[in-house]
């Protein structure tokens, strides 16, 4: 157990050197000089000497290498300078977004696990028959629509036709329901397919036959027995995925105006707000690795045989 | 080479029995290919001349399916809007390939640290999901087109690479590779003549896969405002230009929409058919 979080924090830092290095390098090769750009901002004369002086007090006359360090020292203590279009830190940017890209992601992930558990199961235990078709059509339908017209399409409908549904704002439970499920549709069908194969691969073990044998109600080994061995591989792919799920939130967040931390981002970008760019990128990325964390911690949890593997290595 | 090349007594795979889903996918995929090679040649009406007097008509004998919020033919612009989504999305995959097979065969077959330090690299850069990572490039580097391509070449060739890195792995300490490198074969041809081979049908049906995928993400990007610039007829293009006009006029948002749809529809029921068809475990 230890072992493994041990290991895994190690492979965080690479990710995370890696990352900060990629979006460093990536900040330096933006087009457009950020000292011109600040300047600018507050709509004054630009002299020479005011660039020269800014350039010194940014550090940017000093070598690439140097450039980084500070960087970096800075990133450690959680500074990652200020917002060229607020002039706020940008990690007070990013908290004050980042609750409202939670709440979306929480019950899109809600929404999500209750559409792909009951089709899921569904599928499985009427396999070739027509729950399956149908479960099968929904996953192709799930994995080729774009998501932002499906969002769209659920606008037009639940809000202009039928007007039960809010489109836009944010605030109360109705409007969460349209964004919450244009973000976890496409997931919750494509999962569904991969809890079925895992229960109908579980369903045939020797396990679920000792247990029909011995008289246990089909219900019980269906979601006692076979669905905790087949809920593994979907966690998997589940955590490996979240990073998809951000960014398919920034397409929603656009999309129902949502003011999170995509509409944050694609803000940054239109106006080139670097400092938020990076900001944003380099949470993402934390997010990602501790999912995957998460989700290789959880497997202890919920499977023991892999600990008794560990323990016998 | 293990893909079947037909014979002239064997029945095309596309022609045999086929589960009825792969069927459509092997139809629309004929008619995409059809549409983008002389769609162009055939189209009613320019698709970039704006007729503000026309703007927001409904269909109509000189305009099948309406005009745009500009007088702008959509049915134009749609059909001349799959030659520049499919040949971006093309040129992305083939480039992707290109990159992605050769690094991969190289490290595979060589191993040791060169493998280590790439997976490494690769494990940093796979941590941003590639949406993200196409959002930060087209971030830094502007919002274009090259640069959406850009981006989404430096994210997916890693899968690639990682593809023919594992099957490499697995097949270069067979006998037949013993055999080869006994008989005097160079690395280099060892490569080339047996390793390659053996990656072609993964790659086919991870590309096939992936056209679908690419497709949406260029739509999505270009939907963000981070792709393809107006005029471009680019389907994500043209669902944000129509975006103000969605109340009145939704059929703006509707047709492209629907276009992007078939056409990921027809490449994943292809990609289904292909991976069915060689039994290509998916990763």
């Amino acid at each position: 157990m230890f072992t493994i979080i041990k290991n895994r924090v190690i492979q965080l830092i690479v990710v995370l050197f890696i990352l900060s290095l990629f979006t460093f390098t990536l900040m330096k090769m933006a087009p457009g000089d950020p000292v011109l750009t600040i300047l600018n901002a507050d709509e004054m004369v630009v002299t020479e000497e005011d660039q020269a002086e800014l350039r010194n007090k940014l550090g940017f006359d000093q070598p690439l290498y140097i450039q980084y360090g500070r960087w970096m020292l800075n990133l450690m203590q959680f500074d990652l300078g200020k917002s060229y279009m607020t002039g706020k830190p940008v990690v007070e940017e990013l908290l004050t977004r980042l609750p409202i890209t939670a709440e979306l992601t929480f019950f899109a992930l809600t929404l999500m696990l209750c559409i792909t558990v009951p089709l899921g199961v569904w599928s499985a235990k009427y396999v070739n028959r027509w729950p399956d078709q149908f479960s099968r059509i929904l996953a192709l339908v799930g994995a080729s629509i774009p998501s932002f017209w499906l969002g769209l399409i659920l606008i037009y409908f639940f809000a202009f036709k039928l007007g039960v549904l809010p489109s836009s704002g944010i605030g109360s439970y109705p409007q969460i329901i349209l964004p919450a499920f244009t973000l976890g549709f496409t997931y919750a069908v494509i999962y569904a397919r991969l809890l079925r194969a895992g229960l109908l691969q579980s369903l045939s073990e020797d396990y679920v036959y000792a247990a029909r044998a011995r008289g246990v109600k089909e219900w019980r080994i269906l979601w006692l027995h076979a669905f905790r061995a087949a809920i593994l591989p979907v966690l998997t792919i589940f955590g490996l995925s979240l990073g998809s799920f951000l960014g398919g939130a920034v397409v929603v967040e656009i999309l129902f105006s949502w003011p999170g931390l995509g509409s944050l981002a694609i803000d940054a970008i239109l106006n080139r707000d670097y400092p938020v760019i990076q900001g944003y990128v380099l949470l993402t990325g934390v997010f990602v690795v501790l999912a995957n964390l998460i989700v290789d911690l959880s497997y202890y949890v919920i499977d023991p045989r892999m600990k008794r593997k560990e323990e016998a290595l | 080479m293990n893909i079947q090349m037909p014979r002239i007594n064997q029945i095309p795979f596309f022609f045999k029995k086929q589960n009825l889903l792969i069927q459509c996918g092997i139809i629309f995929f004929i008619i995409i290919i059809l549409i983008t090679l002389i769609g162009p040649f055939i189209v009613p009406n320019d698709p970039f001349t704006a007729n503000m007097s026309e703007r927001l008509s409904p269909p109509s004998s000189v305009y099948p399916l309406g005009t745009d919020h500009m007088g702008r033919c959509i049915f134009s612009r749609l059909i001349v809007g799959a030659q520049s989504t499919l040949g971006i999305t093309a040129l992305v995959v083939v480039t992707v390939a290109l990159i992605g097979i050769p690094i991969g065969l190289v490290i595979g077959y060589i191993g040791g640290r060169l493998d280590t330090v790439f997976m490494r690299l690769a494990d940093g850069i796979l941590a941003l999901p590639e949406f993200i990572l196409a959002i930060a490039i087209a971030g830094f580097l502007g919002p274009s087109l090259t640069n959406l391509m850009i981006s989404i070449v430096f994210v997916k060739w890693i899968a690639y690479t990682r593809v023919v890195r594992s099957i490499v792995i697995s097949e270069r300490n067979k006998d037949y590779v013993l055999a080869a490198k006994v008989g005097g074969s160079s690395s280099w041809k060892i490569i080339r003549r047996h390793m390659f081979p053996q990656v072609v049908s993964p790659v086919l049906v991870l590309a096939t896969l992936d056209i679908g995928k690419v497709i949406l993400t260029i739509s999505s990007l270009s939907y963000l405002g981070l792709g393809a610039q107006p005029p471009a007829p680019e389907w994500g293009a043209m669902l944000n230009d129509g975006r103000p006009y969605f109340q009145s006029a939704p059929e703006l948002m509707i047709y492209p929409g629907l276009a992007i749809f078939f056409v990921v529809l027809a490449f994943n029921l292809m990609g289904e058919g292909l991976r069915d068809k060689w039994d290509v475990k998916s990763r």
